[in-house]
């Protein structure tokens, strides 16, 4: 049973990179449409495990929630954040605009 | 007479803390080693020589003030991209950060600055740490220096290089999937993937977080179990630190150079020892005599089964991606990095998209839609919640085999170093290069890699390593049976190392 997925095709690699905001080109698509089939088709066999009764495993150690104490802690100064940013205007990170004209 | 650049860590630090030499002149010796050498290795993305020099300074004016040193105080260390340094370029391998200079530093750089260790300067690796070429950095390939036409393993290319050409006695690495381990094994140095939570990530950069893992390299086991040592122990800022201090690693490896091992029991997992093929022939030799080794020393060895280890490459090619495609999220032009088409006419979110698609490399998209497609509606069960179960499956394989045996050993990787290029057009064959360490990456368990011969099967000689694998918290034992197993080889056929080629005009 370890493949029986339709294979991907371009207009669904398409749609996963602009789900992932990457603005791939028609070369791209192409490539990957191939390459994401064969990885897929290789990861599919995952499905052969009988693991119905099987907890999920998300970390190694078990975890619980930390809390640390509430207290003020210095942060790191403003310029410095700003520094590295593509964009700043009036000591805030300068964005692109978020709505359409229309909107 | 051996030059500066020649010694261990563990013999420099001894000649500094002697005033024997200064770290100034340690420092020198390595930058100069890596002016003459890494035109042809590329192992470095930046080289920080006059901060490398000015704390060398601090360490001797600290010894001449008679302040107590750090174990490796002086000892010259290269660190891996992927690791956040205040007011040194970081960029993970992208053009994404190209230019970025972090304003902190990652737990890891503060203790190894903490400890009079001088960072020479930021090795190259695979993109955001997905790969086994270092051929995924989007600045250039870092060359194996036993061969300058082949890779020197990834994601931690540039490290293990750095390590086996001799510009610098340590280097740290991050193993996500086999990313210390494999690189290490291609250059014949020692990699040590400790157990998950043992090194805090803070200040790494995420690829897969249930996964990464930083740690050390060396070139013997006693200096990879010394900068374990500064780098291992809980942190409030990251918490998935593990909250009690880890095993005494020193102690371990100096014990195992003693070379008895009588009482140990150590497993061959079946599923890593090639039988379905897929696995070179020098490097199987290799392998089965470095446990006549260990059986040498009185270990007593089993063979131990592991059959969901057979699923782990789907398992990982699935977490992993999942991961990372929720993780480089964080990467949308807006607080740090590069951004494009910014010109007022297009929206935040095309600038977006166009920002990720010309700032990352092919594998990162790659993996960034495999994971967006195993996270969607519809596949989530069948593809990462069955992944996650499958995981659970790998860690109680390994429960059971350690109620038997207190380490498990395979080779740490099928393949020697192959050829720059010979593997960038197929994802899969560059996949198969992390079969033997996957497991441990998913079980959150520590594993060490040893070198342990040279295989000529494919060209000239080049190093095959040998893995060694142990209970979560018990890196010890890793330590322990590779010191044991360094010492019984070193004393029979001399350092692996002392057959690299020479490089440059002097070596």
């Amino acid at each position: 049973m370890s493949d029986e997925r339709p294979t991907l095709t371009r207009d669904e690699v398409a749609h996963l990179a602009q789900l992932a905001r990457l603005a791939v080109t028609e070369e791209e698509l192409d490539l990957f449409a191939g390459q994401l089939d064969v990885i897929l088709g290789a990861v599919a066999r995952i499905g052969d495990v009988a693991a119905a009764d099987i907890p999920p495993t998300s970390h190694a150690v078990p975890l619980q929630n930390v809390f640390r104490a509430d207290e003020v802690r210095p942060s790191l100064p403003r310029e410095d954040i700003l520094a590295g940013a593509p964009a700043v205007e009036d000591f805030r990170f300068r964005v692109p605009q978020i709505l359409g004209e229309e909107e | 007479m051996t030059q500066l650049h020649e010694l261990d860590a563990a013999s420099t630090a001894a000649a500094i803390a002697s005033g024997e030499v200064s770290a100034v002149e340690v420092t020198q010796a390595h930058l100069d080693r890596i002016t003459a050498v890494d035109g042809d290795v590329r192992a470095f993305l930046h080289v920080d020589t006059e901060g490398a020099l000015a704390a060398a300074s601090a360490v001797d004016e600290q010894r001449s003030a008679g302040a107590a040193l750090g174990k490796l105080a002086g000892v010259p260390l290269a660190m891996k991209d992927v690791v956040v340094t205040k007011g040194l370029p970081t960029t993970s391998g992208s053009r994404i950060l190209e230019g970025w200079v972090p304003p902190y530093d990652a737990t890891v750089t503060r203790r190894v600055l903490d400890a009079g260790i001088v960072m020479l300067g930021k090795t190259n690796m695979d993109e955001f740490a997905m790969g086994s070429s270092t051929e995924n950095s989007a600045y250039h390939p870092t060359h194996n220096p036993w061969d300058l036409s082949r890779v020197p393993g990834g994601s931690s290319g540039g490290s293990s290089a750095a390590v086996a050409a001799f510009e610098a006695p340590l280097s740290i690495g991050t193993d996500t999937g086999g990313s210390i381990r494999q690189p290490a094994a291609v250059t014949g140095i020692v990699g040590h993937k400790p157990t998950y939570g043992a090194v805090s990530r803070y200040g790494l950069i995420a690829f897969s977080s249930s996964l990464d893992q930083a740690g050390p390299f060396g070139r013997t086991v006693l200096d990879t179990a010394l900068l374990h040592e500064v780098i291992a122990g809980p942190d409030p800022l990251d918490s998935t630190s593990i909250p009690q201090p880890g095993p005494d690693v020193v102690a371990a490896a100096r014990q195992g150079a003693r070379g008895d091992l009588a009482g140990v029991r150590v497993g061959v997992v079946r599923e890593l020892t090639g039988a379905g093929g897929g696995y070179q022939q020098g490097v199987l030799d290799s392998f089965r005599a470095a446990v006549d080794v260990l059986a040498g020393l009185g270990a007593e060895i089993v063979e131990v089964s592991c059959p969901n280890f057979d699923y782990a490459l789907a398992a990982y090619y699935l977490i992993a991606p999942s991961e990372c495609s929720s993780n480089l999220a964080r990467f949308d032009g807006v607080r740090y990095g590069l951004r494009v088409g910014d010109d007022g006419r297009h929206s935040l979110e095309e600038v977006m998209s166009l920002t990720r698609e010309q700032g990352f490399g092919a594998e990162v998209k790659r993996r960034i839609m495999i994971g967006t497609y195993a996270l969607s509606s519809g596949y989530y069960d069948a593809y990462y919640g069955q992944a996650q179960k499958v995981r659970t499956l790998i860690a109680r394989d390994f429960a059971a085999a350690f109620t038997a045996v207190d380490v498990l050993v395979s080779p740490t990787s099928p393949f020697v170093a192959f050829g720059i290029g010979e593997r960038v057009a197929d994802p899969m064959a560059m996949y198969v290069n992390d079969l033997c360490t996957l497991p441990a990456s998913l079980a959150g368990t520590p594993a060490i890699s040893v070198p342990c011969g040279l295989s000529d099967e494919t060209g000239p000689a080049l190093p095959v390593g040998l893995q060694i694998m142990a209970p979560a918290m018990a890196d010890d034992r890793c330590y322990r049976v590779g010191a044991a197993f360094e010492a019984a080889y070193t004393a029979a056929n001399g350092l692996i190392l002392d057959q690299i080629p020479q490089l440059g005009a002097v070596r």
